[in-house]
């Protein structure tokens, strides 16, 4: 029977339209992907079904959730359906577990929320039951841990716990692996399918990722600004593509931009058997603190004019290396340098060292101040030459440098607030670019955006290292981005570098069991 | 948790410590001599140092250091140079008024500023939050001294519910003590309740946005039932943090509205002390009333590691 039944549904919050017109339905045991960028309104459909829209929201339309018409249900009956008909799985596992309460209460709570007869041992018992389904078994995850003691990836298995702790016949997840490793994502989907299939649920799973949805989902609906642009059996839709958007996303998954590999045999940057410990907090008040090593004896080299890739799962200490290799931390061991001339922390490196790297961060969003305009905000590097540009000189920088970003020379005037996320990061280069670096450091500077604006950024990236000779040391976890955009890979895990080779190669021919872990968790497209 | 209490303890021992060597030096620093005040302005110069050598002000600093640190600890505050009476009894006596009138503030100020806050939270953006921060933007902008003549005015010379000052001891019954007690409480608590009021509100609303409510409504739980399990341990440390400082405030700070009321408490007696040169009494209360505030401070410490796993953990 049909368990979810959406007929023209239009969403509006305070007059502007967020869906329109939307149609789909979904039967029991079927897993739909809602594939979509930002903004297209898919998470907005999620708390459409859950009837836990933002104030102000209205809608208009039909919505069945195993029969029960929730936009006209009453709150009483809605209550009643969150938690025990419908669960929700959400993006930031990190986020979504309340951290003042161990695991046990919060997944007890949902079955002692629906069935208040239920005692409290009872309760326990069950979650205990819903957590080592999840495969967080008892012995190694006791009750009574905190969110905080766990990984993402962990968290993420209580929250899908507690979303599956009373059967409920509709599971929604949105984004449940984004903020995830590719092989944590790879086991959180496994458990997805697994509980899917064993209690014949409804699974929503809402996503960004082509190539997620392409290895899960029974059918697709593809959301383009608050409208479904195409829908069907995922096999079928892929094969077809009918709408240009779908093509669009499709070959934005996949981008390879353009370019030509420039080989040099000078290096620009070596990091040789460079240590970076962290102390940790004292166990015992007297007692010597503790070390946690984070790198640990990694050795590479980026030559002029080269792409270098750095991938590893989180925690690996691909940004601890990052910001040792910027000099913000002092390091235990080893030794980075940059043309030749050593890097560290404080004065250990004059500005001249300095201007010739600079960095772009994976958050387009934190990573500006957004009191500042966009002039000041690009041009703050230029302090570190001897003497900077100033009047119509300093302004004739800073246009060129957006103008080679693919922006304007009016936005320099602007605020950040009024750029969205790949506008963003285009200032984010041009912020670096404006003091003619050598080598630019891109801290997973694709990770946040959506494909066709990663595309974008992508292109944007390989003309500018063609122009201006750039050198580039790209960390990501996200492989399909490194093998567009890098001749040379370095794998890292657990602070160690564990194989190194030409992308093509080590993508293809892995000789580590660690890197073919990685590249088997990834999903790919069709 | 042990090792976290221990080393609040540790640090709670070092700034006692360390808070006794700056009073003490502090007071040593001030001009004056109070001997000499003592004894007026044409007191003979021999006679001078008689009643320094009687009050023990000829030996050195350091010996009188550990004097007075050693005779606190024994509950012994010495002598006052003015009224010669122990200063532990003189304490003792406005302790007895100020800390009740501090309790029952703090006591006030919480019972007000919860329910209000969390009103105003839950309901963010209607015209109750409009109006609930309003009246507590009045109760922060108006002096608590003016509102408690306001007070003195209504209650103790028009509806004669209450007595418009002067505290009877405790002796007369517990009633008209507390009686006494009442209207200085009450125009304590109110400024207070205010800022604790919009500090609840704010932490609570930070909190509801966060994405754990959203999960705990997903659960199927309601608005209520998630602000009450959720939201509010985790909005608890900012307002924990006023509390801790608004005791610290009322137990020592109430020295105008002691004076409003004739209230014989700490403020009045240290602003006497002061202005008499008795400097062992002011460096006493100062000493009770850092005392007091560090302690304070420690169980804010211990309450945030109870409301909060995180700390725990941590030294």
């Amino acid at each position: 029977m049909t368990l979810l039944h959406i007929e023209n549904l239009s969403l509006s919050i305070s007059g502007t339209p967020i869906l329109k017109d939307i149609s789909f339905s979904l039967e029991e045991g079927r897993i739909l992907g809602v594939i979509g960028e930002s903004g297209s309104g898919k998470s907005m459909t999620a708390f459409a079904i859950m009837q836990l829209m933002p104030s102000g929201a209205s809608t208009t339309g039909q919505l069945l959730v195993d029969g029960l018409d929730t936009l006209n249900a009453s709150e009483n009956e809605l209550c009643k359906m969150r938690g025990n008909d419908v669960s929700i799985v959400f993006q930031e596992p990190m986020t979504a577990l309340n951290p003042l309460k161990n695991i046990g209460e919060q997944v007890a709570e949902c079955i002692m929320i629906h069935e208040p007869q239920t005692p409290r041992g009872e309760a326990l018992n069950r979650a205990r039951s819903a957590l080592e389904r999840c495969e967080l078994p008892e012995s190694r995850f006791p009750l009574s841990l905190y969110p905080h003691e766990l990984s993402g990836g962990q968290r993420q298995r209580v929250v899908i716990a507690l979303a599956i702790a009373l059967r409920p016949k509709l599971l929604i997840a949105d984004e449940p692996t984004t903020a995830l490793d590719v092989t944590t994502q790879a086991e959180i989907l496994t458990l997805l399918r697994r509980l899917v299939q064993e209690d014949g649920m409804g699974l929503l799973l809402i996503t960004h990722d082509l190539a997620v949805v392409a290895d899960m989902a029974d059918d697709i609906v593809i959301m383009k600004d608050g409208e479904i642009v195409e829908s069907g059996d995922t096999a079928f839709v892929f094969q077809r593509m009918q709408h240009p958007y779908t093509r669009a996303l499709y070959e934005a998954s996949g981008h390879i931009p353009e370019r030509t590999p420039t080989q040099s045999m000078s290096p620009i940057l070596s990091v040789k058997e460079v240590v970076r410990d962290y102390r940790l907090p004292r166990k015992k008040l007297f007692a010597a603190p503790e070390h946690f090593r984070a790198v640990d004896g990694a050795s590479f080299e980026i030559f002029k004019g080269e792409s270098l890739g750095l991938v590893g799962e989180s925690g690996c200490g691909k940004s601890t290396l990052t910001r040792a290799i910027l000099g913000l931390e002092a390091v235990q061991g080893g030794e980075i340098r940059l043309n030749d001339a050593p890097i560290g922390p404080g004065h250990t490196m004059g500005p001249e060292i300095r201007s010739k790297m600079q960095a772009v961060f994976q958050d387009p969003y934190g990573s500006f101040n957004p009191r500042h305009r966009v002039d000041r905000l690009i041009s703050e590097p230029l302090h570190l030459l001897d003497s900077p540009p100033a009047g119509s000189e300093r302004s004739d920088v800073i246009s060129n440098a957006l103008r080679e970003v693919g922006l304007s020379a009016e936005d320099q005037f602007k605020y950040i607030h009024e750029f969205s996320g790949g506008q963003r990061q285009r200032i984010a280069i041009a912020r670096a670019l404006i003091i003619q670096p050598d080598l630019i450091l891109l801290d997973e500077a694709t990770s946040a955006l959506d494909v066709s604006i990663r595309a974008q950024i992508l292109d944007l990236l390989a003309e500018l290292a063609a122009s201006h000779g750039l050198t580039y040391l790209f960390i990501s976890h996200d492989l399909s981005v490194v093998r567009s955009i890098t001749d040379r890979v370095l794998v890292m895990k657990s602070g160690k570098i564990v194989e190194e080779g030409a992308t093509d190669q080590v993508l293809s021919q892995p000789k580590n069991e660690y890197t073919k872990t990685l590249i088997d968790a990834a999903p790919m497209l069709p | 948790m042990a090792h976290y209490v221990l080393t609040r303890l540790l640090s709670l021992a070092i700034s006692l410590i360390v808070a006794s060597i700056v009073i003490f030096a502090l007071i040593e620093i001030i001009p004056g001599d109070p001997a000499a005040f003592m004894l007026g302005i044409n007191a003979q110069e021999d006679t001078v140092a008689a009643l320094r050598s009687e009050l023990g002000l000829d030996a050195s600093p350091v010996a009188r250091y550990f004097e007075w640190v050693g005779g606190m600890v024994t509950g012994d505050f010495g002598t006052s140079y003015t009224y010669r009476t122990p200063v532990t009894e003189m304490i003792g006596e406005r302790l007895w008024i100020s800390l009740p009138l501090a309790l029952i503030a703090l006591a006030l100020s919480t019972l007000i500023a919860f329910p209000v806050g969390i009103l105003a939270a839950s309901r963010r953006g209607s015209m109750t939050d409009t109006v609930i921060m309003g009246f507590t933007q009045l109760g922060v902008a108006i002096p608590n001294f003016w509102f408690a003549m306001l007070m003195v005015l209504v209650f103790a010379i028009n509806l004669r519910w209450f007595s418009a000052g002067g505290f009877p001891g405790w002796d007369e019954g517990l009633v008209a003590g507390l009686k006494a007690l009442t209207l200085p409480a009450v125009s304590l608590a109110l400024p207070q309740a205010s800022i604790l009021a919009r500090v609840m509100r704010s932490a609570l609303v930070d909190t509801l946005d966060e994405d754990f409510m959203r999960t705990a409504r997903a659960k199927g739980l309601t608005r209520g039932q998630a602000i009450k399990r959720h939201a509010l341990r985790n909005a608890m440390i900012p307002v924990l943090t006023i509390i801790g400082l608004q005791f610290s405030f009322l137990l020592a700070g109430a020295i105008i509205i002691e004076n409003v009321f004739f209230l014989p408490g700490l403020g009045r007696l240290i602003f006497q002390a002061i202005s008499q040169r008795d400097l062992i009494v002011v460096e006493s209360v100062v000493m009770l009333l850092v005392f007091a505030v560090i302690v304070v401070n420690f169980a804010v410490d211990i309450a945030y590691a109870i409301v909060d796993p995180r700390l725990r953990r941590q030294a």
